[in-house]
């Protein structure tokens, strides 16, 4: 009897783990022609959240025959691996609108992702809409597996109360060059009037080198990724001059060594923030804010910066692929492109936004910076292994430049040296 | 001793001698049906992720959308050597053995007195066995809070400690780090292994304290000659758990510092076993590296069991 049970209970527990692994995706091609009720998923954004219900909304009214229903991305402690546990489980809504370009890599490893490309009209879309700025998120087959949609360029944001509390010129801030940026914040701290001039995670996630090193390397490389042609670019002049200057910061306690748990500019812990311009209407009603562009050796001016750009990419367990194509042309229309705009005062990826939206900027001045930005922007490589490669550099960061354990020369030569060992490793596949 | 089951009602009785057949297979079907559904849990919930845990570690794999046709090639001991090889997975499993360094002892010395001193008759007895055991049923999130209140770089600790206070601060600092978290998870879960002692202080004979006062025993020789050897079974009932709990530590480094920091000098194997097969993708390393951890923790256990089971 008892042997009877042990072999029932087995029998049960590989069937459920079966059915479990026996999970279905929808056939490609039905699904390229199929149209019907899809669900899309927005980031958790306030703002964004009011213009995404309104998109649907207005697709709705439209087409009663193909519902979309918005829902912001599941729970997680990043969007990108609340999508990637809903790739796997095949519950992924057909598109959202916050998929991190530095982890499109990945889902395509994971067969998530639909390759926008294999539309009709999908590169002539993708490629009309966005310019020249598009190519750099062009996978390594060639094609397009998201659609770049919306960038938040990183720049200096600034508590101007701070700035005239310190003594300084809250209207002309000398943040330019690295000598000024560093004097400006000995001041800030040394007055008193921040704990911190500028308050960066300092955590060892993979994704913080991006608000701290790479928008100040976009800017003092003139614009180079991390990694071209195959090759990590920061073990250089360039890269060198930004981590000596991150590592003042800390050296000199004008960055703390330590998390913020929570908005340090907001609560007028820091002085300064590197972050883009959906920022500007987080703090609207709490910080006096003013905008400078991230610090160079030379403070010479038309400097690059980290895109900060955000994707919409459909997935390979939407049904409706082709009503979710439509939903996506929709929602990226010039006409849409403006809502968004007007909603969150993020960029949406076109060239020329000040010319294209002329009554925007004319009435929010300070934006106009961002978009000005907005045509100079870096993008992470869009190469295999990309989170193992910006966790590799962050390691070496968090090790040689927050805290100081080996010189910052020896920090970026190790890293370049196991990031070729990954990029190797990883092999190009095209 | 048996009990007849198959007898008439109200005749039930009681025998020295063996139940026949038939009752014995009435027994075995009705145990069998109670334990069935715990047996079916730990089949599906642990057995199952196990061996398909063990299966991943020899095998490259990553995880992919349903449908998808994918090679998962046998690569032999492919990642345990990169297991081995990674400076990361030394420095995690060096923090875990510094964590029960400090945790372990602090926690079965604690738990013990504290136990010992809230069993005898003191005044507002009731309170504190339940202060203690309040942070043990708080949320970690809420305890990580008061922490950094505490021990935050611009927290009440070093406004008190003022010039004294270490640079960099506690939980950045690389060398305080670890010993913080380690503090920390003793007094989160102090009241459990308190309740764990005073439940088998219930068993210490009083005539032993009586005759030992008789023989001129103080308390503190009472506590080291009743009470010590008389909670032993305890005491290797505390140690293996703290050892497990210790070692599965996550939520702790993942709030505390930053997931992990200072440069890694609070990372865990399992902080790192989420990292690198949620995060970064490498679902095979990440099981090869929890075999490893599985076997580091029934290494240790054993060793404690013997080392405080010594002398039984």
């Amino acid at each position: 009897m008892l042997r009877r049970t042990a072999y029932a209970l087995l029998v049960l527990a590989l069937a459920g783990t079966a059915t479990a692994c026996g999970r279905s995706a929808p056939d490609p091609a039905t699904a390229a022609e199929a149209r019907g009720p899809i669900t899309v998923w927005l980031s958790n954004n306030a703002q964004e959240v009011q213009w995404g219900r309104a998109m649907v909304a207005a697709w709705n009214k439209a087409h009663p025959d193909q519902h979309v229903t918005a829902q912001q991305i599941p729970a997680g402690k990043t969007s990108e691996e609340a999508i990637s546990a809903s790739i796997i489980a095949g519950t992924t809504a057909c598109l959202a609108f916050n998929t991190s370009p530095a982890a499109v890599p990945t889902f395509q490893k994971q067969n998530g992702l639909v390759p926008l490309s294999d539309f009709p009209d999908g590169e002539k879309y993708i490629a009309g809409r966005g310019g020249s700025l598009t190519d750099q998120y062009r996978s390594t087959d060639g094609k397009f597996y998201q659609l770049p949609w919306k960038s938040n360029p990183v720049m200096i944001l600034y508590n101007k109360k701070l700035f005239a509390k310190a003594g300084l010129d809250p209207e002309h801030p000398k943040l330019a060059t690295y000598k000024e940026f560093l004097e400006t914040s000995r001041t800030l701290v040394h007055s008193g009037a921040a704990k911190a001039a500028i308050w960066p995670s300092p955590s060892s996630d993979f994704f913080q080198p991006w608000y701290d090193f790479y928008p100040a390397f976009a800017a003092q490389s003139g614009g180079k990724q991390l990694i071209e042609d195959g090759k990590p670019q920061f073990d250089s002049a360039a890269g060198r001059q930004v981590a000596a200057f991150w590592r003042t910061l800390y050296a000199e306690k004008l960055a703390p060594q330590e998390q913020y748990p929570g908005d340090s500019l907001n609560d007028g812990k820091a002085a300064m923030a590197t972050v883009g311009p959906w920022a500007v209407a987080a703090y609207k009603d709490s910080v006096d804010i003013g905008v400078a562009p991230v610090p160079t050796a030379d403070g010479g001016s038309g400097k690059h910066s980290f895109s900060d750009e955000k994707s919409a990419a459909m997935f390979s367990a939407c049904e409706n692929r082709a009503t979710a194509w439509d939903v996506l042309k929709f929602a990226s229309s010039a006409a849409q492109d403006g809502k968004f705009l007007e909603a969150t005062g993020q960029m949406p990826m076109r060239e020329d936004l000040t010319a294209k939206y002329p009554g925007y900027f004319a009435k929010n001045p300070m934006y106009k910076a961002f978009a000005d930005q907005a045509e100079r922007v870096v993008e992470v490589p869009n190469v295999p292994g990309s989170i193992d490669i910006w966790q590799t550099f962050r390691d070496e960061w968090t090790k040689s430049v927050v805290f100081g354990r080996e010189s910052t020369d020896t920090g970026l030569r190790k890293a370049s040296s196991d990031i070729t060992g990954l990029l190797n490793e990883y092999g190009d596949p095209s | 001793m048996s009990v007849n089951l198959d007898a008439a009602p109200g005749a039930v009785h009681t025998s020295g001698a063996a139940p026949r057949g038939k009752a014995r297979r009435g027994l075995s079907r009705a145990g069998a049906l109670f334990v069935s559904p715990y047996v079916l849990f730990i089949v599906v919930v642990f057995a199952v992720p196990l061996v398909y845990t063990v299966w991943i570690s020899f095998h490259r794999f990553y995880f992919t959308a349903p449908g998808t046709d994918i090679d998962s090639p046998w690569v032999g001991l492919s990642n345990y050597r990169d297991v081995f090889t990674d400076p990361v997975v030394g420095q995690a499993f060096l923090n875990i053995l510094i964590f029960l360094v400090i945790n372990v002892p602090l926690t079965v010395g604690l738990s013990l007195v504290l136990a010992a001193a809230l069993n005898s008759k003191i005044r507002g007895r009731g309170f504190f066995r339940a202060a203690f055991y309040v942070p043990y049923v708080t949320a970690s999130v809420a305890l990580v809070a008061v922490w950094q209140f505490l021990f935050g770089s611009d927290g009440f600790v070093n406004h008190l400690l003022g010039s004294h206070a270490p640079d960099p601060s506690w939980l950045v600092n690389s060398h305080l780090a670890m010993p913080m978290i380690a503090v920390f998870v003793t007094w989160k879960q102090l009241g459990f292994f308190v309740m764990l002692y005073l439940a088998s202080l219930q068993n210490v004979g009083k005539e032993l304290y009586e005759a030992s006062a008789m023989d001129g025993a103080g308390k503190v020789r009472q506590f080291f000659s009743v009470t010590v050897p008389g909670v032993r079974p305890a005491t290797t009932l505390v140690v293996i758990y703290a050892i497990i709990t210790g070692a599965n530590l996550f939520s702790e480094p993942y709030l505390l510092t930053g997931g992990g920091g200072p440069d890694h000098a609070s990372t865990s194997p399992v902080l790192l076993m989420y990292q690198k097969g949620i995060e970064q993708g490498h679902p095979d390393f990440a099981a090869a590296l929890g075999v490893v951890l599985v076997a580091f923790v029934m290494v240790v256990s054993i060793a404690a069991r013997k080392l405080t089971e010594r002398g039984d």
